[in-house]
């Protein structure tokens, strides 16, 4: 018994040791899809790790309100995930740290100057309709408005959704102040207002609804994982709502040095080819000669409409309230 | 019995109701810390409580009032495989929301079953989505649980009164007044104020099958305020109102509801004379039939889509089935250690209405006593390392209420009956527990433990909030599923926290009925 | 000795008084109208009802605060006497020890027991299985392992035959006698207390009178009693 005890005090002790010489931690918190086994979270750590020397670790969770409520205890050394309308939120913490990277080897529909976030992905809201069942979609927004009411949509709630959010902004900005009359002639073709994306396009996918508020890049999945070509954006010369997906490095972070090569690491090929296949979204610094095959060729819309961090943050509250108070009669 | 003379140590009883409080208590604390603007309740708000406690009231009212004829059907009826119905009817309650959505949706939905019979016939497709659906699916869940405790009352009603009304001849008129109206006056309010505070703390229902902003419950606003605006002071404020609202009906349910036993004897039939006639027993086949239609096809629709989606689920999701398992069989544990006590604490106190403290956990959103943990926990430890033993705590937290109305009266029973014994023997404490109470109590603790363990696989948890990548539990995973566009696996995943949840129920309530003792 | 020292019991509007003494190893029945408060002058002395004033005393210590089983008193209730989900064996064991496992010594102790009360090779069986008579040697089987200096007895022979009845009270005797115990019975028949009490407790009017020789005090009653015996 004795001898037992010993051998497992030295088997611990030198594990310590080992442990103490072991590889770095870079903590990275990220949403909880990223980490899923087929999402984007298990190709990006092991490509990480292989140039790194390090150890990767996720971290999954409601990014804002863990960063909100940890302060500067956080343990996050770098922060993916936080989408551009929520930015302004996260930076209130000022926990985060400029990124370091060059803007300018973006290859965005629009110009991004943000110096501490730094987008890895992108795509644009869209209506996501089936071919099978409706012949005709509406080639532009208004004619999305004119359509018949027993055409029906499902919609997320902006309160609730990141993309529900996203479709109240693209409504503000192509119509403004006419918001009110857009939301009241698509009333009657809102199927259901859903919680969170998954739920809406599960009612999609089922058949319940005929379009689906989604984004243009979800065709692609269809195509290249079910092959299946019957789902398709409609796609409108007005213009859609551009949403990204940044990556953030906190300024308290014990491995400086590390979360400055993950960030590197994001505008490097090896990750930027990864995005669209294991996150079914658009890269954000890869040119399209470069996307993986059949890529290039998904329609996608010419003009894009996107608030900056100022602008969201200013016409958000109202915007949200004119939903709201249309729908609620 | 003399005042000193106590058959168990209510130590342990007013411990763990002291562990309840506190541990709802310090939640608040935790959130109050971070509060840091304390602004008012704006119009969505108030639409939202408006809107909660309207599908409450309808929810509660129709589960009421349609299970009556069910039960009287039930009741006094016997036919091939009643027991199993009657065992089936738990099945909607201890469903979780997400996969009982779901089945309603592929039968009620605008491409369901019975638009499509509907559209066969000609006639034009009803919608489900508004307030008719989140009562439908208010009504799916609880009108099984209003059936069981009509039946039970009825079969209450001595054997005596039945034959003195066949032999004086009772039409239905005089049976209703004088038999089935104090029965129904006796059991109902209490049934319809527990309904009402199931449904004013619902959540995931609401805005799916709401149909738009109007439907939005206080719960889901809690989250809202919690998650996107991260207004804590909103989210608490909102928080205060539910606990206000579920609370005070959570009381008045308490004086209503009479000692309910769920297990045992419901396969006892009284010999009845009334309803003898042929059209009463058509309407009474009607009834069941039309209610055990539309408590089970949308379980079948889980069934065939989920052995569709088999194929396509991934590995990951049975690792995590495994991990939900011993979470809710943890969760069992922790229920019953606290249960059990308080319960024999309720059953000895001269007055009863303690067990309002077990009804803490209902009326307070699981959102909240989360995030203020998370709140008191992070400066001190690893909140990641945590979220498992926050989950099951919460899960124990949550059936609690449902544990002690179960429980008590039948510990009240045997005290009752057997305190004197024990008490000339020397047994109490410990060791009434485990020679008189537990045995005695069995089948009422076996469906107590199978009401928790089912509640506790479905529940998606706290767990968001204190992320732990590589353990998740099984609704989670079906979440994350559903979240990058694999539906089918989804259905999959759907049919496994199905099987998984009713089959924990089934076990352990089987395993308490078939031990009890005359 | 049990002494009763100016006991008063309230229940309510009831109120029951005594104040006597009863000696060791004697052979008391306990007889009055229904509803005079046989069964509450017992529950008291056996610690199940509180005392509103008084003491009661045994062997020369005051036991009014103990609880009923540091009491050195064994009880047979009228019904209700064993747990159905435990075997004979099990519900005469906790006679010896309130736990449901016992030593090789005392599970020899149980059998002697159950052979004595004529139920050998009862052990495994459930009250369910035995009979009216033979549950109640059961419970006097218990009894017997308590081995305590006083047997209470609250009517617990009533739902049997007179033949077999006859045969209980003996056996109660008989055992009482061998482990030089005493018997307080509480009945309502009086032939139960001419067959085997020596003494008598007539309880009426809110009064539990002192133990007189049964045969004096049924042979020459006094009036209240009288009038309860016809």
């Amino acid at each position: 018994m004795k001898y037992l005890t010993f051998a497992a005090g030295v088997l611990t002790a030198s594990s310590a040791f080992a442990e103490s010489h072991a590889q770095p931690v870079l903590t990275v918190y990220a949403g909880d899809y990223f980490t899923s086994e087929w999402g984007p979270g298990p190709v990006i750590e092991k490509g990480f790790e292989e140039t790194c020397g390090c150890d990767l670790q996720f971290s999954t969770g409601d990014l804002v309100p863990r960063l909100l409520l940890e302060g500067e205890r956080t343990k996050a050394d770098v922060v993916i995930g936080l989408t551009s309308d929520v930015t302004a939120k996260a930076r209130t913490t000022g926990l985060f740290a400029p990124h370091g990277q060059d803007n300018s080897a973006l290859t965005l529909p629009i110009e991004w100057t943000d110096e501490t976030f730094l987008p890895f992905n992108y795509g644009h809201t869209a209506f996501i309709y089936n071919e099978t069942t409706m012949a005709t979609p509406p080639a532009s927004f208004d004619a999305l408005l004119a359509m018949p009411d027993d055409v029906k949509i499902v919609i997320q709630d902006p309160r609730t959704s990141l993309s529900g959010l996203a479709l109240v902004l693209w409504v503000d900005a192509i119509y403004g102040d006419k918001s009110a009359d857009v939301w009241a002639q698509l009333a009657p073709k809102i199927l259901t207002v859903t919680k969170d994306w998954s739920s809406s396009y599960g009612l999609f996918t089922d058949g319940e609804a005929d379009m689906v508020l989604s984004y243009t890049t979800s065709p692609a999945y269809h195509m290249f994982a079910e092959d299946d070509f019957t789902k398709k954006a409609a796609i409108f010369p007005q213009g859609h709502y551009f949403m990204v997906e940044t990556v953030a490095k906190i300024t308290g972070t014990d491995v400086p040095e590390l979360a400055d090569a993950f960030m590197s690491y994001v505008m490097s090929e090896a990750f930027q080819t990864v995005i669209p296949t294991a996150n079914w979204s658009l890269p954000s610094a890869l040119p399209t000669d470069q996307w993986p095959e059949g890529w290039a060729q998904l329609p996608l819309p010419e003009k894009v409409l996107f608030y900056s961090e100022e602008e969201s943050t200013a016409v958000q509250e109202k915007a949200i309230e004119t939903w709201r108070a249309t729908l609620s009669q | 019995m003399a005042r000193n003379a106590k058959p168990i140590n209510n130590a342990a009883g007013i411990a763990a109701a002291t562990f309840v409080v506190a541990a709802v208590l310090l939640a608040f604390v935790g959130i109050g810390l971070r509060v840091e603007t304390f602004s008012g309740l704006g119009p969505a708000e108030w639409q939202a409580i408006r809107f909660t406690i309207l599908q409450s009231l309808l929810s509660a009212f129709l589960s009421c009032v349609l299970a009556i004829p069910v039960a009287r059907a039930l009741a006094r009826r016997r036919f091939w495989g009643r027991a199993f119905l009657i065992t089936l009817l738990g099945a909607p309650f201890i469903l979780p929301v997400i996969v009982a959505m779901l089945g309603l949706l592929a039968v009620f939905g605008r491409s369901g079953a019975l638009n499509d019979i509907l559209a066969m016939l000609g006639i034009s497709k009803i919608s489900i989505y508004g307030l008719q659906g989140v009562v439908l699916a208010h009504v799916f869940f609880n009108l099984p649980l209003a059936i069981r405790l009509l039946v039970h009352g009825w079969q209450g009603v001595p054997a005596e009164r039945f034959r003195l009304s066949a032999q004086l001849g009772f039409g239905r008129g005089m049976m209703f007044r004088l038999i089935e109206l104090p029965l129904l006056m006796r059991i109902l309010p209490g049934a319809f104020a527990l309904i009402f505070v199931i449904c004013l703390t619902s959540f995931a229902v609401a805005l799916t099958l709401g149909g738009g902003p109007r439907a939005t419950t206080v719960e889901l606003a809690i989250y809202q305020a919690f998650r996107f605006d991260f207004n804590l002071g909103r989210a608490a404020l909102l928080s205060l109102v539910q606990l206000f609202v579920a609370g005070g009906a959570a009381v008045l349910a308490f004086w209503l509801v009479p000692s309910i036993s769920f297990g045992g004897g419901m396969d006892r039939m009284q010999r009845r004379w009334d309803g003898q006639v042929r059209g009463a027993r058509v309407l009474d086949g009607a009834f069941i039939f039309i209610a055990a239609s539309f408590l089970t096809l949308p379980l079948l629709a889980i069934l065939t889509s989920g052995l569709r989606g088999m194929l396509e689920v991934p590995l990951i999701v049975w690792s995590s089935a495994w991990t939900s398992l011993w979470v809710a069989l943890i969760s069992v544990l922790v229920l019953l250690g606290t249960a059990l006590p308080m319960a024999g604490w309720i059953a000895t106190s001269r007055n009863g209405s303690v067990e309002v403290i077990g009804l803490l956990g209902l009326s307070v959103s699981p959102l909240m006593i989360g995030t203020g943990w998370f709140i008191l926990i992070y400066p001190i430890a690893n909140p990641t390392d945590w979220a498992l033993p926050v989950t099951i705590a919460v899960n124990a937290l949550m059936a609690l209420p449902f544990a002690l109305r179960i429980l008590v009266p039948s510990i009240r029973e045997t005290i009752q009956t057997y305190g004197r014994l024990s008490s000339a023997l020397g047994i109490s404490g410990f060791a009434m527990w485990r020679c008189v109470l537990w045995p005695r109590s069995r089948p009422q603790i076996g469906f107590a433990a199978g009401l928790t363990a089912a509640l506790s696989i479905g529940d998606l948890g706290v767990i968001a909030l204190f992320g732990d990548p590589d353990r998740s539990t099984l609704p989670l995973q079906m979440y994350r599923l559903m979240g990058s566009y694999r539906t089918d696996a989804a259905a999959g995943a759907a049919l496994i926290l199905l099987v998984l949840a009713f089959g924990l129920f089934w076990i352990m309530d089987y395993w308490g009925r078939r031990n009890a003792i005359a | 000795m049990l002494s009763l020292n100016k006991i008063q019991v309230t229940q309510g509007t009831f109120e029951l008084k005594a104040h006597f003494d009863v000696n060791a190893e004697q052979n008391v029945a306990v007889v009055g109208p229904s509803g005079a408060g046989k069964s509450t002058l017992v529950g008291a002395i056996c610690g199940f009802i509180d005392l509103s004033a008084g003491l009661v005393m045994l062997h020369g210590h005051d036991i009014t605060q103990a609880q009923p089983d540091a009491r050195d008193m064994a009880m047979l209730f009228q019904d209700n006497n064993l747990f159905p989900h435990l075997t004979i064996a099990q519900n005469v064991g906790l006679g010896i020890r309130p736990a449901l496992r016992l030593t090789g010594d005392e599970v020899g102790q149980v059998n002697d027991a159950l052979v004595r009360v004529g139920l050998t090779d009862f052990g495994t069986r459930k009250p369910s299985e035995l009979s009216g008579g033979q549950q109640s040697r059961a419970a006097l089987a218990r009894a017997l392992v308590q081995s305590k200096s006083w047997m209470i007895l609250d009517e617990p022979f009533a739902a049997l035959g007179p033949a077999l009845r006859a045969e209980m009270l003996d056996l109660v005797a008989e055992v009482a006698a061998e482990n030089k115990a005493g018997v307080m019975m509480v009945t309502h028949a009086p032939e139960d207390a001419r067959r085997i009490s020596d003494s008598v407790i007539f309880v009426a009017d809110g009064v539990a009178h002192g133990p007189q020789a049964t045969t004096g005090l049924l042979d020459n009653p006094p009036p209240a009693l009288k009038a309860y015996l016809g």
